[in-house]
């Protein structure tokens, strides 16, 4: 094991949450795991539970500098190494602009060789990497691993001054290899439950009114509990919808009646219609927590 | 090191740590990140040896049975499960035990179910007891499996089984739960890819080529882009037995509908067997059909034919002429003698069928579809693997299902 970690178990920063992000006991354990190994630490979860969020919190958390790398379908490992801009090359070679005999000015570090080379050591962003090819994490495998890797064109080597903190996200979207999985701390951010909600939202709206955020929580969990959703209303979307009921200045008895803007929490169409179609059957929301089979569960 | 035990629980339970990660975990020990406490513990070792939601049941599980957390939870199910995996066929049902099954309604079938579990202190098999176990009823379902059933009946056995036993993971397990999404994803390997005409892009190496010959005055090379070049022809059950399957096969059927990489799709729709016609919309009406005959002659054998359906039905269904099910439309050929000309008709085929494969060999009819077309189960996995037999290296048989019992292959 070439790990710095394994040889000296020397104390590290620990991250203990922001306070502006409520992350549960098991992720402050993950992120931590992750820092003292000096591995990546991959996230998975619905979209909408802030796994893109945690990096930047991170960050925040431990006074780092964060890079981001977010990933494409069109996405190659090496762009994250470095990339040799051969057609500027060739062009400066035609039109006699620039130092064309000095390959370094056409070698363009990516976000992982921009990380190694910092001084201190960073956060970087992995986002979605399952968007890429299905070969694209087996390709950073040795880098990730190894901290280091060597620009082809000039010789150079690029090694991690200090290893960073790596945090990868996931939608699902593609089954990562095993090799891959192996070297990573895994965390998968659970939907939050009734009480994270609520401290969620103390976050983002600590100013909502404690009668309206009752019902607005039971008409999000009775919405996520409708099985035929094809998309179910996640975190982000509920702080959007508070966010448009407060500036229409939406009182409790409201909501007790309808779901106004309910379009900040479906973006389904057909969801929408299968909502409104209950709605205009004639069929009411529940406007209490008993009345729901789950209150607060997935 | 006590907790090493822990380690091989995991791996008995099917969990693929490894050394590797298990040396992580010792690492984050040493370092007191678990802060000695279980909970501590309990985060930080799942962090490091599972790698994906769909294990964290299996985890709590062992977790819980080797910290003794929560005794006993899985005695009765995992029994359950045993006898159930090995059922023994069962003897047709009378028409008047059919008539007397049916007119039970599930909350009575809930009922039965949940006291005979009680009572139930050894295998019973071919009993009067196991109506329903041959795949037709939906409590069937919901009992055998307690985990990863959300394709059988309704969900009222599995709540229950849920609030028993409180994982919370549990909804991840498996790869059962079949959404759009996961079955696009599985589809995206129905791929052969072929340049023919189009529109073109620009072949880089050819260029490159081209530009070197030619001393450097650059010379750009365009090539047809390449294309995907596999039609698909989807046959459907429906009705009947297929009733409890109908979110599956409907998300199969709309993922289908939005893949817009095949080069054609058609899909047709029939109840039971393939018989003279099949029909173009789920309400199987004569005027929007076509003849099967005529199927044959439009559809090419480069065409991939996927059948869904569960292949269980009367065996004289399948096998008599004048079999089909509705009177009006019979004819003196054997469905049998259709399915069969559709699987020599088309080059590469296969059948995916919904109900669990342990149940596939207590129907006669499902053995014999099974010995024309290669079977898959109707998951993401086996229309993985489905897909795999349509464009990938030709099977080199069809593996029928085997009747319990039977050893020769």
């Amino acid at each position: 094991m070439t790990n710095a970690a394994a040889a000296s178990p020397e104390r590290f920063e620990r991250f203990e949450g922001t306070s502006g992000y409520i992350a549960s006991r098991s992720l402050v354990d993950a992120v931590n795991c992750a820092l003292a190994l000096e591995r990546p630490l991959l996230v998975k979860g619905e979209p909408g539970t802030g796994k893109t969020l945690l990096a930047h919190h991170v960050a925040e958390g431990l006074s780092m500098e964060m890079d981001s790398w977010h990933i494409k379908s069109t996405s190659k490992a090496e762009d994250g190494l470095y990339v040799y801009d051969t057609v500027q090359r060739l062009n400066d070679a035609r039109f006699g602009d620039g130092d064309v005999k000095d390959i370094r000015s056409y070698i363009r570090l990516g976000p992982l060789g921009r990380v190694f080379s910092a001084e201190e050591r960073q956060v970087l962003l992995i986002d979605e990497i399952d968007k890429a090819d299905l070969e694209f994490p087996n390709d950073i495998l040795r880098e990730l691993d190894e901290m280091q890797f060597t620009v082809l064109e000039t010789g150079d080597e690029v090694v991690a001054k200090k290893r960073p903190m790596v945090i990868i996200t996931s939608n699902n979207e593609k089954e990562l290899p095993d090799a891959f999985l192996r070297r990573c701390v895994f965390h998968f951010i659970d939907f939050p439950d009734l009480e994270q909600m609520r401290q969620i939202v103390d976050v983002h709206h600590p100013q909502v009114e404690k009668k309206l955020l009752e019902q607005v929580l039971v008409k999000f969990y009775w919405l996520r509990d409708q099985k035929e959703l094809r998309k179910r209303p996640s975190t982000s979307e509920l702080i959007d919808w508070i966010t448009a009921l407060l500036r229409a200045g939406a009182d409790p008895s409201q909501l007790e009646a309808e779901i106004p803007f309910m379009g900040a929490l479906l973006k389904n169409e057909q969801d929408t219609r299968t909502i409104g179609s209950f709605l205009d059957r004639g069929g009411k929301p529940p406007t209490s927590f008993d009345d729901l089979k789950s209150p607060g569960r997935r | 090191m006590v907790f090493l035990e822990f380690f091989y629980a995991l791996r008995a339970a099917g969990l693929k740590s490894t050394l590797q990660e298990w040396r992580m975990l010792l690492q984050c020990l040493e370092m007191g990140l678990h802060d000695s406490k279980i909970e501590g513990f309990y985060h930080v070792a799942r962090a490091c040896l599972v790698k994906s939601e769909s294990d964290f049941d299996t985890f709590d599980l062992t977790f819980a049975q080797f910290f003794e957390g929560i005794e006993g939870v899985i005695e009765i199910p995992q029994e359950l499960l045993e006898w159930l995996a090995n059922p023994k066929p069962f003897e047709e049902l009378t028409e008047e035990q059919r008539a007397a099954l049916q007119n039970l309604d599930i909350d009575e079938l809930m009922e039965m179910y949940q006291e005979r579990l009680k009572e139930q202190t050894e295998r019973h098999d071919g009993g009067g007891k196991w109506i329903g176990t041959g795949g037709r009823s939906p409590f069937g379902h919901g009992g055998e499996h307690p985990t990863g059933l959300r394709v059988g009946g309704p969900g009222g056995g599995r709540s229950a089984m849920k609030v028993a036993e409180d994982r919370q993971f549990s909804d991840y397990r498996t790869d059962v739960a079949l959404d759009t999404r996961n079955v696009k994803l599985a589809l995206r390997r129905l791929r052969q890819l072929t340049r023919t005409d189009g529109p073109e892009e620009l072949d880089i190496d050819e260029t490159v080529d081209k530009t070197c010959r030619e001393a450097g005055e650059i010379e750009l090379v365009f090539r047809p882009k390449k294309k995907n070049d596999v039609r698909l022809l989807l046959l459907l059950d429906v009705g009947g037995t297929m009733d409890p399957y109908f979110e599956p096969v409907s998300r199969l059927l709309s993922a289908f509908f939005e893949e817009r990489g095949l080069r054609d799709f058609k899909a047709f729709y029939f109840h039971n067997c393939v018989y003279e016609r099949v029909f173009e919309s789920g309400r199987l009406l004569r005027s929007e059909s076509m003849m099967t005959a005529d199927l044959l002659r439009t559809y090419g054998e480069r065409w991939k034919l996927m059948i869904v359906g569960d292949a269980a039905m009367h065996p004289s269904e399948l096998n008599s002429a004048r079999g089909n099910i509705n009177p009006r439309m019979e004819t003196d050929t054997s469905g049998h003698a259709w399915l069969d000309r559709l699987a020599r008709h088309f080059d590469r085929s296969v059948w995916l069928n919904p109900d669990r494969p342990v149940e596939w060999a207590m129907s006669s009819t499902c053995r014999q579809v099974s010995t024309m077309f290669p079977m898959y189960h109707l998951s993401v996995q086996g229309i993985e693997e489905g897909v795999k037999g349509l464009v990938g290296a030709r099977p080199a048989m069809v593996r029928p299902v085997m009747a319990p019992g039977s050893s020769q292959l």
